[in-house]
């Protein structure tokens, strides 16, 4: 991400910025006609979702490194009243449209727990979680793009294996509804935000404005995107999607993998990714962090130099980010913020082994090349 | 080496990645596509998320 200033004089010109929008509205609208108005309404919200995250600096990996090393917990109290918000209008949109809406109701087990942890150290190396690859890397970021290849071979390889790995033991999936789960998930969220600011360093505690906005936005968003997928937010899979699409137009036979050979996901690899849902959120959240970073000139920033190790470090950690994430029903997007704001006790798992993955991941980045030693 | 060439190599290998999926899949059909909202439609969803399990 490239910082918080959408300042006119540091940007492109007006003329400049109204071709932005308007390219990216015609290929909204080209969208809707060509494959229908849901599939625009969703790259749409997409690029909500990446305009918001990209200009608001709001996001997942900084705000947990903020609250470990420095004690800084306005990120993470954010993103726990974002995920409130959604809550509020999930869980009666969820009781109310039961045969229309699912929410991200998935199994806790040995692999999911362990692929949360995983995941939590994995994107602290490469300082981007499932959303903060695709916004980085839309903005012009070298190592979320050389993760982001990996991420989705990794995502693809995770779901080729899952059933091995959910075998390993696995609860059936616990999801919380109506009033008493809603208030059971406020006052979870709550309890983290309080801990968080009981923690802080002092003078730390103010959440910045731009937080506030950025936590009402995506909640907007995340809702809409509930109301018109009939789905929550969610990440991984697209990028699973797009190389098993990829191998089995080269020939690959995936009938052998229980999860790309069931049916709906052979359905998925017949149709297009621009009638997938996270293909698309996930196509407009690169595009809207790339019009941000067009919009402020952030494209002129120095790509920083980094040893062969670090490379190689975030070729494996973006490989790790899309294995464990299938392992885990999710990143941060689909597990953790989608999953608890629908309810699901996957996602507060996930939340706790992914939280507990990003110390390790943070001691890594120095050993890695990544950051010089503290 | 700013960002402007990462994020070119970007924006290309999305355009290759999205010509590839026109070639190779079935032919986009507006006339067959879903409501534009699901909340109301009296359809069940059925897109595929990153929480699903299959057989789950």
């Amino acid at each position: 991400m490239t910082g918080v200033s959408l300042a006119p004089e540091r940007g492109a010109g007006w003329s400049g910025r109204a071709a932005l929008i308007g390219l990216a509205l015609v290929a909204t609208l080209l969208l809707a006609g060509a494959a229908g108005p849901r599939y625009g309404l969703l790259l749409l919200i997409g690029l909500g979702f990446g305009i918001t995250l990209e200009a608001l600096n709001f996001g997942f990996t900084g705000p947990w490194r903020r609250m470990i090393l420095f004690r800084d917990p306005g990120g993470l109290v954010a993103q726990m009243v974002c995920i409130g918000l959604v809550a509020l209008a999930a869980f009666p949109m969820l009781a109310a449209f039961s045969g229309e809406l699912n929410g991200a109701s998935a199994p806790v087990g040995f692999a999911m727990v362990g692929g949360a942890f995983v995941f939590g150290a994995a994107m602290q190396v490469v300082l981007g979680c499932g959303s903060g690859t695709l916004v980085n890397a839309g903005s012009g970021n070298a190592v979320s793009a050389m993760a982001l290849p990996f991420f989705a071979i990794g995502s693809f390889a995770g779901a080729y294996h899952l059933t091995w790995w959910t075998g390993l033991g696995a609860i059936a999936p616990v999801t919380l509804s109506g009033t008493g789960g809603l208030a059971l998930t406020l006052a979870g969220l709550a309890a983290v935000a309080v801990l968080a600011l009981f923690l802080a360093a002092p003078g730390k505690r103010a959440v910045p404005a731009r937080l506030w906005w950025a936590a009402l936005i995506v909640a907007l968003l995340a809702i809409v995107h509930l109301a018109v997928a009939g789905q929550p937010w969610g990440v991984v899979y697209g990028l699973g999607l797009w190389v098993a699409k990829g191998v089995t137009a080269l020939g690959a036979d995936l009938s052998g993998s229980p999860y790309w050979a069931a049916p709906g996901n052979v359905t998925r690899l017949n149709e297009s990714l621009l009638t997938d849902v996270t293909s698309l959120t996930n196509l407009g959240i690169i595009a809207g962090a790339m019009l941000v970073a067009v919009w402020r000139r952030g494209l002129k920033s120095p790509v920083g130099a980094l040893p062969v190790r670090a490379w190689l470090a975030v070729m494996v950690a973006g490989f790790l980010l899309g294995y464990s994430s299938r392992l885990a029903f999710g990143c941060n997007v689909g597990a953790f913020f989608s999953g608890v704001s629908t309810g699901s006790l996957h996602g507060w798992v996930w939340f706790a082994a992914a939280f507990a993955g990003s110390f390790v991941g943070i001691r890594m980045r120095p050993a890695l090349g990544l950051e010089a030693r503290r | 080496m700013t960002r402007r060439p990462v994020a070119i190599a970007l924006v290309l290998a999305v355009l290759a990645l999205l010509a590839f999926d026109l070639a190779t899949s079935a032919p986009l059909n507006p006339y067959n596509a879903p409501p534009p909202i699901a909340l109301g439609s009296g359809q069940a969803s059925t897109g595929a998320h990153c929480g699903d399990l299959p057989g789950g």
